[in-house]
Parts: C-alpha cells; sequence; structure tokens
C-alpha cells in the first residue's frame, strides 16, 4: 500500500502522535496464537443444543404439527412451537419505527420460503437434537410460489406476505422510493444518444469463517446472559426484549468479538429463541448454524435489477439519468426496505447529472429472505452504473476514463437527493488511476480538481 | 481460441453511516487510579480491529501511547449504546464519541495537573509519552500516573469524560426524495486487467490497481488489511459466488465450501493499493467509513475489463465462465 500524502496536504494536519501510525493490532496475538475467546468457546454444565425443523416447501400452508414422538426422544428437553412464543410476529426495524410486523419467529399457520424455522427442539446433545428435528410431523399443504420479482409484481401473482398485502413494500411515497430531480423527459428529449439497459445480481452469502450463533446462560437472579457474536449488541437486546416480552433489564448481551460479520449478523436470529429455550428449561442453551444454514438460511445480499436509461451528448455529458431498482427481500422485510431506499440516495452516482429519475422497488419473493451485507443498497449499483458508463463512454466514442472526469462530481455540486457535494475526491482518485495504471488522459483532466471556490 | 486480454475501469462513492433511522453511538471514557485510561462501548468489533482504533483515537486524544488505553466493548451490562456495527459506521461514529469523552477526560486531567503544578490548565500540554507539561517550559512537568494517583487519592477528581455522537434521523421527502442519509463519502478508481480465455470462459485476474480516498488512513496497516481483503472480496462478487446459481431458480445452492465458491489463493490478482487522505469535516481526525466501499468497485471494473477482453457484456453477476460462453457463442451466431 501506497499512501499519496501529495493529494489533499493543504486540508491535512499530520504529525499526530498515535494517529497515522501503523501501531500493532493489540487483539492480533490472540487471534494467530488461538488465544481469543468467541462466544462459541462459552460451554456450560447441562447445555442444551437447540436445532430447528425448517420447512422442505417454498409456500405451503401449515395443517397440522405434532412434536410427541420429537418430545420422546432419548434426550429431547423441550420442543416448541410458535405458541411458545410471546410476541412471535416481529420485524427488527420496527425500532426505528419501520414497520409493519412480518415475520414469525417459528412458523404459525404458513411457511413462505424453503428453509424457515417451524419448532425448535432442545436436547442434551447437539446429535439428539437433529434427530428429534427429524421426528416432527408437519402436514403441510403445498402453495404456488413466485420466485422472480417481475412476476411477483403481476396482478395475480401469490401472495407472498400477508402482512403487507401486496408483493412489495409500502413507503410512505407509494410502491417504491422516489427521486426527482430535473425534468428527466426534457433531459431525454435533448439527448444525442439514449442508451436503456438491464443489470442483474444474483444473491451472495457473507461467508463468514464463524458461523451465526449464540450461547444463553440463565443467571440466578432471573436475568439471562446471552454471548452473542451479533454485530449489534442493543438492536439485538431491545428486538429481544420485544420479541419474548421480557424486560430489557433481565437480559445481558456479551459479545464484541466476531468471526466476521460483513452484514451476516444483523438480523435478530438465533438469540430471541435459545434465550426463551433457556427461559423455559432454565437450562442453559447454545443455538449455533452449522455451515448448510449459514448459506442457504441466514440471510445473504439481496439480488438485484437495475434498469438504467441513460441521455448523453455526444460531447461526453450525460443529461439524463433514470433507474429503477428492484431488491429481492425473501418472504419477509428484515432490512431490506431499507436497503432499496438507501440505493434510492446512491443514485446517479459519484456524477453530477441535471435530469435524474429514480424508483427503488423492495419486492418479496418466496425465497430465503435477504437483508444487510457490506455494500448494501450499493454494490449492486455501482456494478449496473459503473458498466453502464463504460456502455455510454464507447457509445459516443470516448475513453472511459476521460468520460467519467466530465460528469464527476465536485463540491458544491447539487446530487439527485439534494445535498450538495462536499469532501469531493473522485477527480484525484481517478487522476492517481491514471498513473498507477498507466491508462493516461488528456492534460486537461489532469488539471481538474474537485475543489471549487468558494464552494 | 484464444487468450484474450483486456482492461477496465470503475470509480465509484461511498456513504458513511444510516441516517435514515437516526445513528447514534455513545461512549464512556475513565482513568484508572495509575492513569490508564479505560473506554467503555458496546460496538462490536467485527475482525476489523475496532479496538484497537478506538485505543488510538482515545491515546491522541487524551495524549498518552495507545498502549496505556483500554477498550471495554460488547457488554450491555457496562457499555453504552452504539447502534451497531454497518453502514461504514464504527470508525467515524464511535470514533467521535471516543473523542468527545477523551476530551472530557483530558481536561479534568489537565485541571488536576494544574493544581500540583500550580499553574493554570491552560498553559498545559500533554507530550504523548505519558506526561502534562507547561507550554514553552517543559522542565515543568509531571507524569500522567502523578496525576491520575493525585485525581483518586488526594483531590477526590473523577478523571472521566462521556462522549455522544448523534447525526439524526433523516425523513425522505415523498415526491422528490430529498434526503440527508449519510455523511461524508468515501471514493475508488480502480482499473482491472483480466485474461479471458475464449475456449472455456476462464476468466483470470491478472492485476487490480486501486485508488481509495478515505479521509484519514488511522492506522496505515489497518487500513491496507481492509482494502486488500475488500478488493478481493469484488473480484470474489465479479466472478465466483452466489447462493443461487441459476437466480431465480431456487436450485443448485452451495451448502458448503466446495460447492460454494470462492477464489483460493492461486486466483487472486496482483493487486495495488493506493490511498489518498481529504479529511472530512466531521470525521475523527477526518477519517471517513471505507470498509464496505472497498469491495465494489473491482465488480464493475472486471466486468468492463471482460468486455474489452472478448467483446461480450455480461450484465448479470457472476460472471461465471458459462456466462461468457454462451454470449460468445450467441455473439458468434448474431
Amino acid at each position: 500500500m501506497e499512501l499519496r500524502k501529495d493529494y489533499f496536504a493543504d486540508v491535512r494536519k499530520d504529525g499526530l502522535h498515535e494517529i497515522g501510525q501503523a501501531r500493532p493490532r493489540l487483539d492480533s496475538p490472540g487471534h494467530v496464537t488461538g488465544k481469543t475467546a468467541y462466544f462459541a468457546d462459552r460451554n456450560f454444565p447441562g447445555m442444551l443444543h437447540l436445532k430447528m425443523v425448517r420447512s422442505p416447501h417454498h409456500h405451503a400452508r401449515i395443517r397440522s404439527i405434532d412434536t410427541s414422538e420429537a418430545e420422546r426422544h432419548p434426550g429431547v428437553v423441550k420442543v416448541l412451537t410458535a405458541k411458545d412464543v410471546p410476541h412471535n410476529v416481529y420485524t427488527i426495524l420496527i425500532l426505528i419505527q419501520v414497520g409493519p410486523e412480518d415475520e414469525t419467529v417459528l412458523a404459525d399457520g404458513k411457511v413462505r420460503w424453503k428453509g424457515e424455522a417451524v419448532v425448535a427442539v432442545l436436547a442434551e446433545s447437539e446429535r439428539a437434537a437433529q434427530e428429534a428435528a427429524a421426528k416432527v410431523k408437519v402436514d403441510y399443504e403445498v402453495l404456488p410460489a413466485v420466485f422472480d420479482m417481475e412476476e411477483a409484481l403481476k396482478p395475480g401473482a401469490p401472495l407472498v406476505n400477508e402482512y403487507h398485502g401486496q408483493n412489495y413494500y409500502l413507503y410512505d411515497s407509494g410502491e417504491c422510493r422516489k427521486v426527482r430531480f430535473g425534468d428527466v423527459e426534457a433531459g431525454f428529449a435533448g439527448a444525442d444518444h439514449i442508451l436503456e439497459q438491464s443489470y442483474q445480481s444474483s444473491p451472495i452469502e457473507h461467508a463468514p469463517t464463524e458461523t451465526t450463533g449464540c450461547v444463553v446462560a440463565p443467571e440466578g437472579n432471573d436475568r439471562f446472559t446471552c454471548y452473542t457474536n451479533t454485530q449489534a449488541m442493543f438492536f439485538t437486546l431491545d428486538n429481544t426484549s420485544i420479541i419474548l416480552q421480557m424486560p430489557g433489564s433481565k437480559l445481558h448481551f456479551v459479545g464484541g468479538t466476531v468471526g466476521g460479520g460483513f452484514g451476516g449478523k444483523v438480523d435478530v436470529i438465533v438469540e430471541p429463541i435459545a434465550i426463551l429455550g433457556a427461559k423455559l428449561t432454565g437450562r442453559p442453551v447454545c443455538f449455533i448454524y452449522s455451515r448448510e444454514e449459514e448459506m442457504q438460511i441466514s440471510s445473504p445480499r439481496a439480488a438485484e435489477k437495475v434498469v438504467i436509461k441513460d441521455g448523453v451528448m455526444k460531447d461526453g455529458r450525460i443529461v439524463a439519468r433514470k433507474v429503477t431498482g428492484y431488491t429481492d427481500a425473501g418472504a419477509y422485510s428484515r432490512h431490506s426496505p431499507y436497503g432499496a431506499q438507501k440505493g434510492a440516495a446512491h443514485y446517479p452516482g459519484p456524477y453530477t447529472i441535471p435530469n435524474v429519475w429514480i424508483d427503488t422497488y423492495c419486492v418479496y419473493t418466496n425465497r430465503t429472505p435477504s437483508s444487510a451485507m457490506r455494500g448494501f443498497g450499493v454494490t449492486i449499483g455501482d456494478f449496473a452504473l459503473e458498466v453502464q458508463m463504460d456502455k455510454l463512454a464507447r457509445l459516443i466514442g470516448m475513453d472511459p476514463l476521460e468520460f467519467r472526469f466530465i460528469n464527476a462530481y465536485r463540491d458544491g455540486d447539487m446530487k439527485a437527493h439534494r445535498q450538495p457535494t462536499e469532501g469531493a475526491a473522485l477527480i484525484e482518485c481517478m487522476q492517481e488511476a491514471s498513473r498507477a495504471a498507466d491508462w493516461p488522459v488528456a492534460e486537461k483532466y489532469m488539471a481538474m480538481s474537485s475543489y471549487r471556490k468558494g464552494a | 481460441m484464444a487468450i484474450r486480454r483486456g482492461r477496465g475501469v470503475a470509480a465509484i462513492n461511498y456513504p458513511t453511516g444510516m441516517n435514515l433511522g437516526g445513528d447514534p453511538t455513545q461512549a464512556l471514557v475513565h482513568s484508572t487510579p495509575t492513569g490508564n485510561f479505560m473506554v467503555t462501548l458496546s460496538s462490536v468489533d467485527l475482525g476489523q480491529g475496532m479496538k484497537q482504533i478506538m485505543a488510538q483515537i482515545c491515546a491522541e486524544t487524551i495524549g498518552v501511547p495507545t498502549d496505556r488505553v483500554i477498550i471495554d466493548t460488547a457488554d450491555t451490562d457496562t457499555g453504552p449504546h452504539c447502534m451497531g456495527t454497518f453502514a461504514s459506521r464504527g470508525t467515524h461514529r464511535a470514533g467521535n464519541a471516543v473523542i468527545q469523552a477523551a476530551k472530557e477526560a483530558r481536561q479534568v486531567m489537565l485541571e488536576v495537573a494544574a493544581e500540583e503544578l500550580e499553574v493554570n490548565a491552560s498553559d498545559l500540554e500533554t507530550d504523548g509519552q505519558g506526561n502534562i507539561q507547561v507550554k514553552g517550559a517543559p522542565q515543568k512537568s509531571i507524569s500522567i500516573f502523578d496525576v491520575a494517583l493525585s485525581a483518586h487519592f488526594k483531590r477526590g477528581r473523577s478523571i472521566s469524560g462521556r462522549g455522544m455522537f448523534l447525526i439524526p434521523r433523516s425523513y425522505p421527502e415523498k415526491e422528490t426524495g430529498a434526503m440527508k442519509p449519510s455523511t461524508c463519502y468515501a471514493h475508488a478508481c480502480t482499473v482491472a486487467e483480466v485474461e479471458v480465455d475464449d475456449e472455456t470462459g476462464e476468466v483470470t485476474v491478472l492485476t487490480v490497481k486501486n485508488v481509495f480516498e478515505i479521509g484519514r488512513a488511522l492506522n496505515p496497516k489497518m487500513v491496507e488489511q481492509q482494502l486488500v481483503g475488500g478488493s478481493w472480496m469484488g473480484i470474489s462478487h465479479a466472478l465466483y459466488e452466489t447462493t443461487e446459481p441459476y437466480y431465480p431458480n431456487r436450485d443448485h445452492g452451495g451448502t458448503d465450501f466446495n460447492q460454494y465458491l470462492m477464489p483460493g489463493p492461486g486466483d487472486l490478482a496482483e493487486t495495488e493499493i493506493i490511498v489518498l487522505e481529504r479529511p472530512s469535516a466531521d470525521g475523527p481526525f477526518g477519517a471517513k467509513g471505507p470498509g464496505e466501499m472497498c469491495a465494489n468497485p473491482q465488480i464493475p471494473a472486471v466486468a468492463n475489463a471482460v468486455f474489452d477482453a472478448v467483446g461480450v457484456r455480461i450484465d448479470t453477476l457472476p460472471i461465471t465462465p458459462e456466462r461468457i460462453l454462451r454470449a460468445l457463442k450467441a455473439q458468434a451466431a448474431g
């Protein structure tokens, strides 16, 4: 790595004592010698293992659940169903007043994705819990499922989630989050070229080294200590408090050493049911995802579809950009309504375009609920935007890097979501990339600056 | 049939934080009797090194070496509220809270030192090595060890501070979408060079040259670990990873690392990282949040390089050999 201190030296004070120093990490000796303690290193006498009975269907009505045989299985201590969960229908963003509650801790009457949790089995050993889970009999009536976002948005599509009533999230702005800036149709009308292209991604796994999980110990004082690898301590505690209808003062969460998160550990999934198990049995409980659960059950990055329509001039100026983004939330909201909205604010990318129209949709389908992941709401949008930029440059016969200089945002430029640009540095990054990659651009671009006088 | 070479570029920006829900984090700082400093948080270290960075921020602000700072975090019985570690917010939000708490503690520390030295607190400075001295007269000094002892046992002062950093919630305007969804933006430009085998569709990423602008590299070695890892992740997203290879079909999803494809060490490109620092107005020592941004520009850069190499556009991620071969076949037929 090379620090190029010559850029922005006029606005930076160097020479501090500790900041800017490459101090060795205080925690790295523990990590590399295996001495660092993770949540799963906690082991308590009498600890129970929790395993989930999961839906084998993408969409089905539950006619009946028979747990009697599982309960008789040797080593089984407790079997939990929806009726055991005090506040079974929840949604995590309710903490920031983003509803409706649309997801069940344990399925109640219906499953909406293959892998959805239906029954929790607590047993003396992981093996006993696994074997007993296989003995739970669930009678399903399979329902038509929808997997494709376009299909899901058509009239007459199977309804994925009754708590929403339609297969998209209803924002206060309507069926999508909207950004309107300038007059996009007038921009297209005056453009030399129009290019409309569609981009698609597939769900992606966070793939942390350490899978999602927690260990819960009931304390003698009616409190529960939950050792967890969540990425958000109080967010998880407060949601657990709602789901279990238990005062927050009864809950003690301990975490902070996590074997990789990447956004995969911000859903509140394992902690509430494990604490409930500990409460109902009086025993310590561990609930740790297998690698298969981590990959197919825990939320992935959403698949997204992005349609970009641009109006561009022969001289390289983009004069209008219309983006329609679709985020595949899967069966439940989790963080997806937020991610789609974040996308609306990110478009049209780091470029100054006078006419912009953005619609971003959060769509429900019968698949594993997606949620946050590194670059949430932005990563796939950047893929689409930057491939589109390459196509536009080639369309007008311009060098792709020079084309970006022409449109790059600079200090003071108004963004489509009506925030003035501050602290821009795109131009300088491109100038340095031009040098480092030996990709020459015209001198006038190398002389540009993100600064504007008076901005 | 041939190995064809191409290169592609991408330029991006990335927002810090998540103001669309309100974005608070708190911190507490206090001195032990012998002048070490405890930072209490509930922020989570995901492995990226947040504890180390909070220690350096506290140390710089108080004016002691980093090894005099202890981080107690992610315990809800002791640590004040943090929204969580996501949205590239950890260093920025928690760092600001630590600075505020450390400034308050530093002020008490200087007041106690001033009483011991019989000078005005405003005439004092720290030397960064664990001592407090009179500005312009460094021979008149007292160790922070002695100041802390005095505060605890003689003067009855608590060398401590409270820090709170809150970005208030922004509600998007319904019709126009006017909103303030984040604070400062990090930037990047990446150039990727690839080879594509037009017989097998296989892509080899030869080099990835990344320029990142991150506000301030608080710890350059840790910046490097995060940016290099991010760059590898970007290549992985571009060419390999998905839990549903035939999305929207639900079948064929991987269930372990044999089936879920990621690049091995031999598949990773020669990676170059160049860092620029334009300090942000509201960041701790100017830092922005580059944690997510650093994995993004490689994806379109690789996609554009593949086009440059073989003349087909793969607009669906991941860019698998199968998709490239189908596109080449369609191109030949078309």
